[in-house]
């Protein structure tokens, strides 16, 4: 393991992309960054800008609409960069799945820009904050 | 020789390790403010060691040279003010006649390098940032360059060194009625200039997301992050060097004293930035060429009386 890596590992910049979400997730991912969980503990932040972030933090359904935006931030995003994908409407498309507005899921999208992208589904509705710190504990160890 | 000072002691090296564990510093008593743990010593260096691994992308429409060129000439300044001020700390006769006019124009070149870069990344969000940089230099260098001509005129004299040796001999500027209202207004001007948070408009997180840094990404952002590390600690030390009298190593426990003074100062910024909500950048040029001004002023004719 590279210096390049161990020091991402120990600083994650987040981007938050909200692809048609209901909040849900969105209110529970503010709760990483308040004193009971504090993430900045291992590093990691939020940023303003994709070109900044080393994750993607994608909540909600793709839909039409939301699918060139999701590109367009991906590939904005410097790489390495690791997608997580929130709650079950992002991980699996929930009960919009097979709904006319929900051609695609989150994760085919990506890998139809980069079949090597590193994807973690976080499952739940919202995911407890405790399940996305796991989730991000696992994909550090993928890097 | 010029190249191990500019490169190795109080240049790039030194200043580089010093202004990120400041900035930790800084992180850290935010966190600590906010009733949070916060994150380890060492986390401003994996920052910026992460950032120079990365990938650096070239937006379509950005003017390529302007884009890249501003984060290097940036990062070479602040470690240039970085070498001036702690050569003129370690020996007071290795300055020149006008060195302290010198120095304040190469603070400049830092914040003149953020508008020119943000202005070529060519994003509409980095061009609002950098307008509201340039109408923020152009608020609180008046008020800066009052408050350095008042302590050129209780000194007599315009070389960093013999500032620091006037001191020596007569006391702090900062024990006397001007030096303390010139110093609140130094005071000001250093937490503008480093872009925290009542001045942040430039940078802007929740607003601009980034502003004037929205387009860099990689190792261009990684040398603003660092040029911005290494002014953490100029700053402060120039604060201590024009009003607390410069570093006096003495006897060995001057450095304890230095060091306590200079962790005074970056708490006080880092407290007025979290107790303060961000200007709106009208609100912050009123504040720098109406109040400020004139407590500058009065600093300067306080000093001209003698007090």
């Amino acid at each position: 393991m590279g210096l390049k890596t161990a020091a991402l590992k120990k600083s994650i910049w987040v981007f938050h992309v909200a692809c048609s979400p209901c909040n849900n997730c969105d209110i529970e991912i503010l709760d990483l960054l308040t004193p009971r969980f504090d993430v900045e503990r291992f590093g990691i932040t939020l940023v303003g800008s994709p070109r900044h972030a080393d994750a993607l933090l994608i909540t909600g359904v793709c839909n039409r609409h939301v699918k060139p935006r999701l590109l367009e931030t991906y590939r904005a995003t410097s790489k390495p960069c690791v997608c997580f994908l929130f709650g079950t409407c992002a991980a699996g498309g929930s009960i919009f799945k097979g709904s006319y507005n929900v051609p695609d899921f989150v994760d085919e999208v990506i890998r139809e820009e980069d079949p090597n992208a590193i994807i973690v589904y976080i499952p739940g509705c919202p995911p407890k904050p405790e399940a996305m710190i796991a989730g991000v504990v696992k994909a550090l160890s993928v890097l | 020789m010029q190249v191990f000072y500019y490169l190795i002691f109080p240049g790039f090296t030194f200043a580089a390790i010093a202004g990120l564990l400041t900035a930790w510093l800084d992180r850290k008593v935010t966190a600590r403010v906010q009733y949070r743990v916060g994150p380890p010593w060492y986390q401003n260096f994996a920052d910026v060691m992460k950032l120079m691994g990365k990938e650096v992308l070239l937006p379509d429409n950005a003017r390529k040279t302007g884009f890249l060129i501003a984060p290097i000439v940036a990062l070479s300044a602040a470690i240039l003010s970085a070498t001036m001020i702690g050569l003129y700390n370690w020996n007071w006769n290795s300055g020149f006649v006008g060195d302290i006019i010198v120095f304040w124009y190469v603070l400049a070149i830092p914040s003149t390098m953020l508008i020119l870069g943000s202005a070529a990344s060519g994003n509409p969000l980095a061009s609002v940032g950098s307008s509201r940089e340039m109408k923020l230099l152009l608020g609180y260098e008046v008020p800066f360059i009052i408050v350095i001509a008042m302590v050129i005129n209780l000194t007599k004299t315009i070389s960093m060194g013999e500032i620091i040796q006037y001191q020596y001999a007569h006391g702090p500027i900062l024990y006397s009625l001007s030096g303390v209202i010139g110093f609140i207004v130094a005071l000001l001007c250093v937490q503008a200039k480093l872009g925290m948070v009542p001045f942040d408009a430039p940078e802007a997180e929740t607003e601009l997301g980034g502003g004037v840094f929205y387009n860099y990404s990689g190792a261009a952002l990684g040398a603003f992050k660092l040029s911005k590390a290494v002014l953490l600690y100029t700053l402060p030390i120039f604060l201590i060097s024009l009003f607390w009298g410069g570093v006096q190593i003495g006897n060995g426990i001057g450095i304890l004293w230095v060091l306590l003074k200079y962790i005074l100062i970056v708490v006080l910024i880092t407290l007025i930035r979290n107790t303060n909500p961000r200007l709106r950048i009208d609100q912050a040029v009123r504040f720098f060429w109406g109040k400020v001004t004139v407590l500058a002023i009065i600093a300067f004719v306080l000093s001209v009386l003698g007090l």
